[in-house]
């Protein structure tokens, strides 16, 4: 594939390991905490845990994984209005794959299919909008979710329906922003972060500017990022370069993917499309204001939270579950006490452990127990 | 979901509604291309361009000349590699890990 294999050759990884371990060794000198780099992606989480990057690491340098998993911190309440709305028998209720397994505080929408339910996994909003062609009898209802990444494609989903007047169709929107997320983190008080591995695909769309304040205010280094072996260990590299200089600036390690100023067409239709909410409720980390959009006016009948009475309950996430501190990285998965016991993969109590990006699934596929003993 | 895929354009299958065909690695998919077309620019001049491909849609030209560079970089950092080998005794630290 193109660029893929390139970014996987183990003699360049071989190289950079032995590059972060001299400035590991430089930043060491003076400090007796470890050098924390927050992967902000959830992709990158996965990534970082499929080629067991963290094990060839110096123990000094520690991934934080960040709340980069749009899956992971979507709150039990919008799962429950999922399957509200999945429930109604003219609805065919479209989703991504991932979402199927989340847990409602009722049933996932995996159960709601079993129970009858219209749910179907599709690959692209695109898909949904062709169900909808197919049965103008039925209401096909794509739940949009994601970060800036899918932000786009549902956008322009809603420009298509719009265009071509498919009155059947409609979007339940439950889409975050990265920069509002990524301040209030960075608000916290005693955020132990020294850098950030900035995310590959949201940058694609939104471009490298949108980050500076986290240089300017927070003077903290960040790298876009790719997505394979090489391209992580680069950016590590980069962002402890920053660091053993004393700087705090954006870089762009994903250039060959992500222009700087990101993608003027998919901003214009997402910008056309959506506007901010005054605040999002998110699993583990509560409402932050201004990280989520909903649909404008003008594509009010587009919009399924409109057209279908939701319930639009908060529900608190299971008591046992630490999720919370996970997301923020202020513990790590072990920690929490029903990881690998009540909360698994094939039973998952907390969402983290749904996601093969989320950090709770990554650890106990992989065995990350790095600092663990 | 966020992850995406490299493809190539092979063909337009409507221009009118901006969707063309995508290989990726053998499997071809209609996709929207909105987001990589040039604007005013013929959708034929698509054809053959490396694309990322997210949910259906062509999020991002991937630009080849930027990939070498970065690839340049990384071929550097090996070459340095080998002179560092000979000035340094020590290692990094050991690969072995618990758990």
């Amino acid at each position: 594939m193109r660029f893929v294999n390139e970014f996987r050759d183990p003699a360049l990884a071989t190289g950079l390991i032995r590059e972060i371990g001299v400035l590991a060794a430089r930043l060491e000198r003076g400090r007796t905490n470890p050098v924390a780099v927050m992967e902000v992606c959830g992709g990158h989480t996965h990534a970082i845990f499929r080629y067991g990057l963290e094990g060839l690491l110096p123990d000094i340098i520690e991934f934080v994984h960040g709340p980069g998993c749009p899956v992971c911190v979507l709150p039990m309440g919008r799962v429950d209005d999922c399957v509200a709305i999945a429930e109604r028998p003219e609805v065919i209720f479209a989703t991504f794959g991932d979402a199927m397994r989340v847990p409602g505080s009722r049933k996932s929408l995996l159960q709601a299919k079993a129970d009858g339910a219209d749910v179907r996994m599709v690959y692209s909003p695109l898909d949904a909008v062709e169900l909808a062609r197919r049965n103008p009898g039925r209401e096909v209802v794509f739940f949009g979710l994601g970060f800036e990444t899918t932000m786009p494609s549902t956008a322009l989903t809603v420009l298509r329906a719009a265009r071509e007047d498919i009155s059947n169709f409609s979007l339940f929107c439950n889409h975050i922003t990265i920069i509002p997320t990524l301040r209030a983190l960075l608000e916290q008080p005693d955020f132990g972060i020294d850098g950030f591995i900035g995310p590959g695909h949201v940058s694609m769309v939104i471009g490298t500017a949108p980050y500076r304040f986290i240089a300017e205010e927070f003077r903290r280094p960040l790298v876009v990022a790719g997505f394979e072996p090489i391209d992580l260990l680069q950016s590590l590299l980069m962002v402890l370069r920053q660091l053993a200089a004393g700087e705090a600036r954006i870089e762009n390690q994903y250039a060959r993917v992500v222009p700087e100023a990101g993608n003027p067409a998919a901003l214009s239709a997402v910008a056309q499309v959506y506007e901010t909410r005054p605040t999002f409720e998110w699993r583990g980390l509560g409402s932050i204001a201004e990280s989520g959009v909903r649909l404008r006016e003008p594509y009010a009948r587009f919009d399924a939270e409109r057209r279908f009475a939701v319930p639009d309950v908060k529900v608190a996430d299971p008591a046992a579950c630490r999720c919370g501190e996970v997301l923020t990285g202020a513990v790590k998965p072990w920690a929490c006490p029903v990881f690998g016991t009540s909360c698994t993969p094939e039973m998952p109590l907390g969402a983290l452990m749904v996601s093969s990006e989320g950090a709770c699934a990554a650890y106990y596929q992989y065995g990350g127990m790095k600092g663990a003993a | 979901m966020c992850l995406g895929i490299p493809g190539r354009i092979v063909a337009i299958a409507d221009a009118d509604a901006m969707l063309a065909i995508v290989d990726v690695s053998g499997v071809r998919r209609s996709v929207d291309v909105v987001c990589v077309a040039e604007p005013g620019a013929p959708l034929d001049t698509l054809i053959g361009v490396w694309v990322l491909v997210h949910v259906g849609f062509a999020m991002s030209r991937i630009d080849e000349a930027e990939a070498a560079a970065t690839l340049k970089v990384l071929a550097e950092i090996g070459e340095m590699d080998a002179e560092m080998d000979a000035m340094r005794t020590g290692s990094v630290e050991p690969l072995v890990r618990a758990g």
